[in-house]
C-alpha cells in the first residue's frame, strides 16, 4: 500500500498530531467538556468532517482498520471521499463492516452493532455548542458551562411540551455527561442516544471549523435531557427493513413511486448486510 | 439577630464621577427599604453595586447566606454568587425587556427558575407557572403565549411572577413602576405590597417616586450627588424631613 | 426487490472525470498557463494570496487554474496546502515606511512630503467595456515621471503623530503575536488575532461591514489617511545567526484610516486609527479592513457598539470564507437520518392533533 507521495502519514505532520492528542487527551479526562484546538485547514471543506477527519488523523496508526459512514451507510458519497482520503494519505486498511473496524468515524449515526472495549468512534461535528440556540456568544457560553448553569436548556423542551405536547427535538438531542457537562452528540437522531450510555469504546467529537474536541470515555454516564413526567424516548417504527427484516434498527423511508409508494429500510447497511446473512444461513 | 444584607462604606466611582459615595446601612428580614432621589443621585448605580452586577470601587456588601452567615458578596465567587442570584434574590427591571425572555411563552419565563434550580417535573412546573401568573393577575389561558403580545403592565407583573417563583428572600427593584399609567402603576403597587407582606420579602426599591416610596417602603434613605443625605423611617422622613435636600424634594411634590 | 442505491465510489470517479474536462473546456482551445494567469489576472492572484495566506503566485496561479477562476475555493486550496508546510517561524515586522512606493495616495492632505503617487489604478479610469482589448490591442507605453521619488516617504499618521493628534500605535509588547492558525480564536481577541483575522477574512463579507458602518450603522468618521502600494523588505533571524537577514521582498497595500474621535473621561479628543494590510495590489481589500478594524475598537475606545461591524464576536467569527463556503455547502451533503427524524415527528404531531379542516 502505498500512502500519497510529499505527504506526513495521515497528512498530518507529526507536530500538529501531537498537539491534536493533546487535546484528546484533555477532552477524555474532562467528559464532555469543549477542548479548544488549533485545528488546521484540511483539503476536505468545512462541514464536511474536518474536526473528524483531524481527530482520526491523530489516533490512527499503520495496523488499525477503519470504518467510515455517513448516514449509517459506507457509500455514501462523503464516507467514500473520507475512507479514500484515508487509504491514500495513510494507507491503512479499511472496512465495511463494524465489527472488524477498530477506528470508526461517523457521520450522524451510531452503529447498530454494539461496539466493544478498544475500539474509537470518531463522530463529525458541525456545531459542539449545545447552549448556541438560546446564547450566540462564546464568552457567555463558556461561562454558563464553567458554573453547569443550564436552567436554560430545560425551558427549549418545556416550550416543545407546552406547544406540542411532546418533546419536539428529534435529532442533535442534548445530553448530560458524566452528571456535568451538557454535550451535543453532533445530529444523530435520538434514536441513537441511548448507544451513547456507558458504551465500551471510547467516543471522540471533533469540530473542525468550531476548533473544539470533545470525548465519552468508556463506560461513562449520558443521560439525554427530559422532565420526569416526560421521559426520554427514542423513535419506533410499525414496519420492518424491507430487506432483512430488521424491527428494532434505524430505518430510512425510501420512496419507491410518485403515487405515494414508500418502504422502510435499515439506515446501517452493514446491520442490513449481516441481518440478511444471519437470515440466509438460518433457512 | 443578622441583618440579612449588611453594607459598609460602599462607593462606586466612573471614572472621576461619583456614582455613589460612602453608602452603609444594614437591612433586615422582611423590610422593604425604599431609596429616592432626583435624577442622576446614584440610586441605580446603588442598587446594581447590592445586587451583585456591578462591582464597587470601595467597601463591601455582605449578605446572610443561608449555609454560611454574612458573606462578601463580591469575594465569593461568580458560582455562588450566580447560584445566590437564581435562588435567593429577585431583580426586577425598570424595563422588563431586560429581565424576560422575550422569545418563549410566558409560562416558560416563570418556569425557567424553577428549572434552574432543578425542577424537572413538567407538571408541577407548568402548576406553579399557572398559580403565578395568577397571582399577578395574569390570565391563565396566556400561559402559552410570548411575552411580545403582552401590554407594558402586564410585562411588568409577569417579570415579578418570574422572580417570586422561587420564594426569594430578597428582591431588589428599580423603578418597578416606571413607564406605567397612573392607573396601572396603583393596581401594580397593590399588587406588590401584598405580595411582599404575604411572603415576608426583603425589598430594596429604587423610585423617584415618593408616592411609591411612601405605599411600599417601611425605611427610606434620600440621596443626593451619591450620598445618603437622610435615612430614617418612611413617615418620618416624608412628614418630618430634617436635611435641607429631602424638605426640598418633599415640598417640590403636590400634596394629595 | 428494492436494491439499495450503491456505486457511490465509480459515481465519485466519474463526477472528477468530468469536473477535470470542464476545467480544460474546449481543447481547440489553448491551455491557459501559470504564466499568464500570474501576469494577466494579477489582481485575482492577489486577493488568493491575501486570503489564502501565503505569499506565492505561482501556487496561487495554480490554485486559479485548478478552482476555474472560482477565487474562494482558489483560497480554500491554497489553505489546504499552507497546512503541510513546515513552519521555521516569523519574520520581523515589516517597515511600511521604507517602502518601494508604487503607489501612495492621502485623502488627508493634498501634499505632503513625497507627494501624491497615483501609480497603476482604474480608480479615474471610465469603466467602459474596451472593445480593443478584446481585439487583443497593445497597450499604450506610461510616461513615468520626470524626477525619481523621494527617498523617504513619511507615513501620514506617523506626520499626525509627532503632533500628537493621532493615537500612538500600542506599545508592542514582548509577547509575540498569536496565530489563528495554530491556535483557536479565544474571544475577547486582542489586536494581533483580530488583524490577522481580517487580513484572511473574505473581501466581500469585510466590504458589506465597512459599508454598512459608513451608512450610519455605527459610523467611524474615517478619512483615508493614506493608501501605500509598494514593495517590502522581509527580514527573517535565523537562530544559528541571531541577527536579521533579508530574506526577500513581497509587495504590499496597506491603508491606514485616520478616523475622528471625540474623545472620553479619560483621553482628550484626538485621531485614531483603522489599519489594513494586504498582498500585492488589494486596495479595496485593505481599506475595508481598516474601517472594520476601527469599528471592532468601539468597546474598547468607549462609544456604544450596537451595530454589526462593531461586534466582535459576530464580525471575527464569520469573516473566513473557507469556513463560511464549506458549512453553506455541506447542506448538500446527505442529512437522510436527521430528515427522517423529522419527517417522523411531524406526521406525529399532526396525527395528534386532529386536520383543522375536518373539524371545523
Ligand atoms: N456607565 C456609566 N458611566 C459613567 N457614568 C455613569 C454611568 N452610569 C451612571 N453614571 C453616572 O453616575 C451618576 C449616578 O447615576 P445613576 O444612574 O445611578 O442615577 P439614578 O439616581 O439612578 O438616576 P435616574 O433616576 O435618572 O435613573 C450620574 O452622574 C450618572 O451620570
Ligand atoms: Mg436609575
Amino acid at each position: 500500500m502505498t500512502g500519497a507521495t510529499g505527504y506526513n502519514f495521515a497528512y498530518l505532520d507529526e507536530q500538529t498530531k501531537r498537539m491534536i492528542r493533546r487535546a484528546i487527551l484533555k477532552a477524555v479526562a474532562i467528559p464532555g467538556y469543549q477542548v479548544p484546538f488549533g485545528s488546521r485547514e484540511m483539503p476536505l471543506p468545512y462541514g464536511w468532517g474536518t474536526g473528524g477527519i483531524q481527530v482520526t488523523a491523530a489516533v490512527i496508526g499503520p495496523d488499525d482498520r477503519l470504518k467510515v459512514i455517513d448516514q449509517g451507510a459506507d457509500d455514501t458519497t462523503n464516507a467514500v471521499s473520507i475512507r479514500r482520503f484515508f487509504a491514500r494519505t495513510a494507507g491503512v486498511a479499511t472496512t465495511e463492516r463494524t465489527t472488524e473496524a477498530t477506528v470508526i468515524q461517523t457521520r450522524h449515526r451510531i452503529p447498530e452493532t454494539p461496539l466493544v472495549e478498544g475500539q474509537i468512534l470518531v463522530y463529525q461535528v458541525p456545531i459542539p455548542e449545545p447552549l448556541r440556540w438560546l446564547e450566540p456568544r462564546e464568552t457567555e457560553t463558556r461561562k454558563m458551562h464553567a458554573l453547569a448553569d443550564y436552567g436554560a436548556m430545560h425551558v427549549k423542551l418545556y416550550e416543545d411540551i407546552a406547544r406540542f405536547g411532546r418533546i419536539a427535538t428529534t435529532y442533535d438531542y442534548p445530553v448530560l455527561v458524566n452528571g456535568r457537562y451538557l454535550m451535543r452528540p453532533s445530529p444523530i437522531p435520538k434514536f441513537d442516544n441511548p448507544k451513547m450510555h456507558m458504551n465500551p469504546a471510547l467516543q471522540l467529537f471533533g469540530a473542525g471549523r468550531e476548533k473544539r474536541i470533545y470525548a465519552v470515555p468508556p463506560y461513562t454516564a449520558v443521560k439525554s435531557l427530559d422532565f420526569e413526567d416526560h421521559p426520554f424516548e427514542v423513535q419506533r417504527w410499525d414496519q420492518a427493513c424491507a430487506i432483512c427484516g430488521s424491527a428494532d434498527s434505524f430505518l430510512d423511508e425510501v420512496v419507491t413511486d410518485d403515487r405515494g409508494g414508500r418502504m422502510y429500510v435499515c439506515s446501517d447497511t452493514d446491520h442490513c448486510t449481516s441481518q440478511q446473512t444471519r437470515k440466509e444461513a438460518a433457512e | 439577630m443578622t441583618p440579612l444584607l449588611k453594607v459598609t462604606g460602599l462607593t462606586r466611582m466612573y471614572g472621576n464621577r461619583v456614582g455613589c459615595r460612602d453608602v452603609s446601612f444594614e437591612l433586615w428580614p422582611g423590610e422593604v427599604m425604599g431609596i429616592v432621589g432626583e435624577s442622576g443621585s446614584g440610586k441605580t448605580t446603588l442598587l446594581s453595586c447590592l445586587s451583585a452586577r456591578l462591582e464597587p470601587t470601595a467597601g463591601t456588601v455582605e449578605y446572610d447566606t443561608r449555609a454560611e452567615g454574612l458573606q462578601d458578596i463580591y469575594a465569593m465567587g461568580e458560582p455562588r454568587r450566580r447560584l445566590l442570584m437564581r435562588t435567593d434574590w429577585g431583580i426586577v427591571h425598570q424595563n422588563p425587556r431586560d429581565g424576560l425572555r422575550m422569545g418563549v411563552s410566558a409560562g416558560a419565563n416563570v418556569g425557567e427558575r424553577l428549572m434552574a434550580v432543578g425542577a424537572r417535573h413538567y407538571g408541577e412546573i407548568r402548576a406553579q407557572a399557572d398559580e403565578w401568573l395568577r397571582k399577578v393577575e395574569i390570565d391563565g389561558d396566556r400561559i402559552d403565549d410570548l411575552p411580545l403580545t403582552f401590554s407594558g403592565g402586564m410585562l411588568q407583573r409577569l417579570q415579578i411572577a418570574r422572580n417570586l417563583v422561587t420564594h426569594p428572600r430578597l428582591v431588589f427593584m428599580d423603578e418597578p413602576t416606571g413607564g406605567l399609567d397612573v392607573s396601572v402603576q396603583a393596581r401594580l403597587l397593590d399588587l406588590l405590597r401584598r405580595l411582599v407582606t404575604d411572603l415576608g420579602l426583603a425589598a430594596i426599591v429604587v423610585t423617584h417616586d415618593l408616592a411609591v416610596a411612601r405605599l411600599l417602603a417601611h425605611r427610606l434613605m434620600v440621596m443626593r450627588r451619591g450620598e445618603v443625605v437622610e435615612t430614617g423611617l418612611t413617615d418620618q422622613v416624608l412628614d418630618d424631613p430634617h436635611h435641607p435636600y429631602t424638605q426640598l424634594l418633599v415640598s417640590s411634590v403636590l400634596q394629595p | 426487490m428494492y436494491v439499495a442505491v450503491k456505486g457511490g465510489e465509480t459515481a465519485i470517479d466519474n463526477a472528477h472525470r468530468l469536473m477535470a474536462e470542464e476545467r480544460r473546456g474546449d481543447p481547440a482551445v489553448p491551455e491557459l498557463g501559470l504564466d499568464q494567469i500570474m501576469e494577466q489576472l494579477g489582481l485575482a492572484v492577489d486577493r488568493v494570496m491575501t486570503e489564502g495566506s501565503i505569499h506565492d503566485r505561482e501556487l496561487a496561479a495554480l490554485a486559479i487554474k485548478q478552482a476555474q477562476g472560482d477565487l474562494v475555493e482558489a483560497i480554500f486550496l491554497l489553505r489546504a496546502y499552507r497546512t503541510t508546510l513546515p513552519r521555521f517561524g516569523g519574520s520581523e515586522p515589516i517597515d511600511t515606511a521604507a517602502m518601494a512606493i508604487r503607489r501612495r495616495i492621502s485623502a488627508a492632505f493634498k501634499d505632503l512630503p513625497g507627494g501624491q503617487v497615483l501609480g497603476p489604478t482604474y480608480d479615474y479610469t471610465h469603466r467602459l467595456l474596451d472593445f480593443a482589448l478584446a481585439a487583443g490591442a497593445e497597450p499604450e507605453a506610461a510616461v513615468r515621471a520626470g524626477h525619481p521619488l523621494a527617498e523617504r516617504m513619511p507615513r501620514v499618521a506617523d506626520v499626525l503623530g509627532q503632533e500628537g493628534l493621532i493615537e500612538r500605535n500600542p506599545p508592542g509588547n514582548d509577547e509575540p503575536p498569536g496565530d489563528l492558525t495554530r491556535q483557536p480564536l479565544s474571544l475577547p481577541a486582542g489586536r494581533d488575532l483580530r488583524l490577522q483575522n481580517l487580513a484572511r477574512g473574505d473581501e466581500g463579507f469585510l466590504l458589506a461591514l465597512a459599508y454598512s458602518s459608513q451608512r450610519g450603522y455605527g459610523n467611524t468618521h474615517p478619512f483615508a489617511g493614506e493608501i501605500r502600494l509598494g514593495a517590502v523588505a522581509v527580514e527573517f533571524v535565523p537562530e544559528e545567526l541571531g541577527f536579521p537577514i533579508e530574506i526577500g521582498e513581497i509587495t504590499v497595500t496597506e491603508c491606514q484610516m485616520v478616523n475622528q474621535f471625540k474623545g472620553s473621561k479619560e483621553v482628550p479628543a484626538q485621531f485614531t486609527r483603522g489599519y489594513g494590510l494586504s498582498f500585492g495590489q488589494s486596495e479595496r481589500k485593505a481599506m475595508a479592513m481598516a474601517l472594520v478594524d476601527r469599528s471592532l475598537r468601539a468597546g474598547e475606545l468607549g462609544e456604544e457598539a450596537a451595530n454589526p461591524s462593531q461586534d466582535e464576536e459576530f464580525v471575527l467569527a464569520h469573516s473566513d470564507n473557507v469556513e463560511a463556503s464549506g458549512f453553506v455547502q455541506h447542506l448538500k451533503l446527505p442529512h437522510y437520518v436527521d430528515f427522517q427524524s423529522e419527517l417522523e415527528l411531524i406526521r406525529r404531531l399532526r396525527a395528534a392533533t386532529p386536520d383543522r379542516e375536518t373539524a371545523e
